[in-house]
C-alpha cells in the first residue's frame, strides 16, 4: 500500500517535470519554422464551433438554475431587486469560467488526449517525424494556441447565454422589463470584475491544451493507453483549473 | 547498443547498406530489428556507437541536417500509420507541402506526383477514400505510396507482410521489387517472413538476442551451419 502510494507520489511529480519541459518545447516551436495556419483554423473549428451547443445549453440552464434557487432567498431578505446584479456577478467572475472551462476540458480535451494517444499508437506521429514535419508544430502548437483562443470567446458566449436563463427564470416569476433587468444586472459592475476573469479564461485554455497535449503525445501503447490519456487529461486539467482559479481570486484579492 | 530496462536489445550491431541494395534485417519478434530502424532515423538515440547515414553522423545532426536526411528516406511502419483524419489524396500531399522543394510546385503537380505514386502501388482509385475504408494490404500500399512522394533513395520497410493473407503478402514482395526498379532506391527490409526475405534481399542479415548472426545472400544463409539460423528455415 505504501509502495504504491510512493509510486503515485513518483509519477505525479515526473508528470510535472514533463509537462514543465512540454511547455518549453511549445514556446520553443511556437515560432519556428512556417505556421500551420490551416490545421490552426481546423481546431478552432473543433474546439469552438462543435462546442457551442453543448455551451448553449448548459450556460442557458446554469443561468435558469441559479436564478431559481437565489430568488426565494432574496425575496425573503427583501433584496430580490439585487437578483439580476447577484446572478450576473457570480457567473461572469467564478461560474461560467469555472464551469465552462470544465466542460471545455471534458469535450475538447478528452478528444486532443485521445486523438494525441491514438496518433501515438499508430506511429502516426513517428510517420510525421520521419517525413521531416514537426509534429509538435502541427500536432501541439496548433491545438494548445485554439484552445487559448477558443476558451475565452466560449466564456463570454456562455456567459451572455446564461445571462438570458438567467432573465427568462426571473421572467417566470413576474413581469420584468429586459431594460430594467440589464440595468439592474451592471449595477455595481465594474470593469476590474471582468478583466481577471477573462485573463483567466486565457490561462485555463493554455493549460487545458498543454495538459491534454502531453497526455496524448507521451501516452503509453495499446487501447488501455489511449483510454488512460484521455481519462487523465480529463483530470489532470480539471485540477489544475480549480488551482489556477484559486490562484487568480488570491492575486485579485490582493490588487483590490 | 541499445538498453530497455536493463536488458540489452541491441548488443555490436555493425553493418552497411550499398547504394541499390535490398538488404533484409530477419529475426524472430522482438530481436531489436525496428529499434535498428529506429535509430536509423533518429526517432530513438542508441546508448553507444554511431550511425551514418548519406555520409552524416546521424547522432550528431543539427535539426535542418536531420530534415534533410530523413527528407531522403523513405518509412514504410507495420500498419501504414496513415493520417487518420486525412483521406489518402491528403495523406499523399501532406509531406510534399511541407518540403522546402516540392511545396513550390503548384498544387497541381503535387496532385498528379500523388496520382503517380498511387498507381504505381495500385490503388489509382483510392484517391479520395479515408484510411478507415482500406483493407490491411492497402493501407500498406497507401503508406509505401506516401514515403514515395518526397522520392527517397532509402526505403525502409518495416514488416511489410506482417498481418497480411499470403496471396497479398506475394503483392507486396512483388511490388517492393517493382519500386526498386522504378525508382532506384536501397532498402533495408524488416521481417520474420522468409518468404519476403528470399523474395526481396540481395543480402540477408540474421538477428538473434541483439545480435548478427549471420550474413550472406539467402541461399548462403539457408545452407549455414547454425543451428539459430536454421530454427528460422525450418518453421
Amino acid at each position: 500500500m505504501k509502495s504504491l502510494l510512493l509510486q503515485d507520489i513518483q509519477h505525479f511529480f515526473l508528470d510535472v517535470a514533463g509537462v514543465t519541459r512540454f511547455t518549453g518545447l511549445f514556446f520553443r516551436n511556437l515560432f519556428k519554422g512556417r505556421f500551420e495556419f490551416r490545421e490552426f483554423i481546423n481546431q478552432c473549428y473543433r474546439a469552438g464551433y462543435q462546442s457551442l451547443l453543448l455551451i448553449t445549453v448548459t450556460a442557458i440552464i446554469l443561468g435558469l438554475v441559479l436564478t431559481i434557487q437565489i430568488h426565494p432567498i432574496l425575496l425573503d431578505l427583501g433584496a430580490d431587486i439585487l437578483l439580476p446584479n447577484i446572478v450576473f456577478i457570480s457567473v461572469v467572475t467564478e461560474l461560467g469560467p469555472v464551469i465552462i472551462a470544465l466542460l471545455f476540458a471534458g469535450k475538447v480535451g478528452s478528444g486532443i488526449g485521445a486523438e494525441l494517444s491514438s496518433m501515438r499508437v499508430t506511429d502516426q506521429i513517428d510517420a510525421m517525424e520521419v517525413s521531416a514535419t514537426n509534429p509538435i508544430k502541427f500536432l501541439v502548437v496548433t491545438r494548445v494556441l485554439a484552445t487559448t483562443l477558443t476558451l475565452p470567446l466560449l466564456v463570454i458566449y456562455g456567459n451572455l447565454m446564461a445571462y438570458l436563463g438567467s432573465y427568462a427564470g426571473l421572467s417566470a416569476y413576474g413581469n420584468i422589463s429586459f431594460q430594467l433587468f440589464y440595468n439592474r444586472a451592471f449595477d455595481r459592475f465594474y470593469f476590474s470584475d471582468l478583466l481577471p476573469a477573462t485573463i483567466k479564461t486565457v490561462f485555463f485554455g493554455f493549460f487545458i491544451g498543454i495538459i491534454c497535449c502531453y497526455m496524448g503525445y507521451y501516452s503509453d501503447k495499446g487501447t488501455e493507453g489511449v483510454g488512460r490519456s484521455a481519462n487523465a487529461a480529463v483530470v489532470a486539467s480539471s485540477l489544475v483549473i480549480f488551482l489556477l482559479d484559486l490562484i487568480t481570486v488570491q492575486i485579485t484579492d490582493l490588487i483590490r | 547498443m541499445k538498453t530497455f530496462e536493463g536488458k540489452k536489445v541491441i548488443d555490436g550491431v555493425s553493418f552497411s547498406l550499398f547504394e541499390g541494395e535490398n538488404l533484409v534485417l530477419l529475426g524472430k519478434s522482438g530481436t531489436g530489428k525496428s529499434v535498428i530502424m529506429k535509430c536509423i532515423v533518429r526517432l530513438m538515440e542508441p546508448d553507444s556507437g554511431s550511425i551514418e547515414v548519406f555520409g552524416k553522423d546521424i547522432g550528431h545532426c543539427r535539426d535542418h541536417e536531420l530534415a534533410e536526411i530523413r527528407s531522403r528516406i523513405g518509412y514504410l511502419f507495420q500498419e501504414g500509420a496513415l493520417y487518420d483524419s486525412m483521406s489518402i489524396k491528403e495523406n499523399l500531399l501532406f509531406p510534399a507541402r511541407r518540403n522546402n522543394g516540392l511545396r513550390k510546385l503548384p498544387e497541381k503537380k503535387l496532385y498528379e506526383l500523388a496520382e503517380k505514386n498511387l498507381t504505381s502501388v495500385g490503388l489509382e482509385d483510392a484517391m479520395d477514400k479515408m484510411p478507415s475504408e482500406l483493407s490491411g494490404g492497402m493501407k500498406k500500399r497507401a503508406g509505401l505510396a506516401r514515403s514515395l512522394m518526397l522520392s527517397p533513395e532509402l526505403i525502409i520497410y518495416d514488416e511489410p507482410t506482417t498481418g497480411l493473407d499470403p496471396f497479398t503478402s506475394v503483392a507486396i514482395n512483388n511490388l517492393i521489387m517493382q519500386i526498386r526498379a522504378l525508382y532506384n532506391t536501397s532498402a533495408i527490409i524488416i521481417t520474420h517472413d522468409i518468404k519476403c526475405a528470399e523474395v526481396t534481399g540481395d543480402r540477408l542479415l540474421v538477428l538473434n538476442n541483439g545480435k548478427i548472426i549471420a550474413e550472406g545472400s539467402f541461399a548462403e544463409v539457408k545452407e549455414m551451419n547454425n543451428e539459430e539460423v536454421q530454427l528460422f528455415f525450418n518453421q
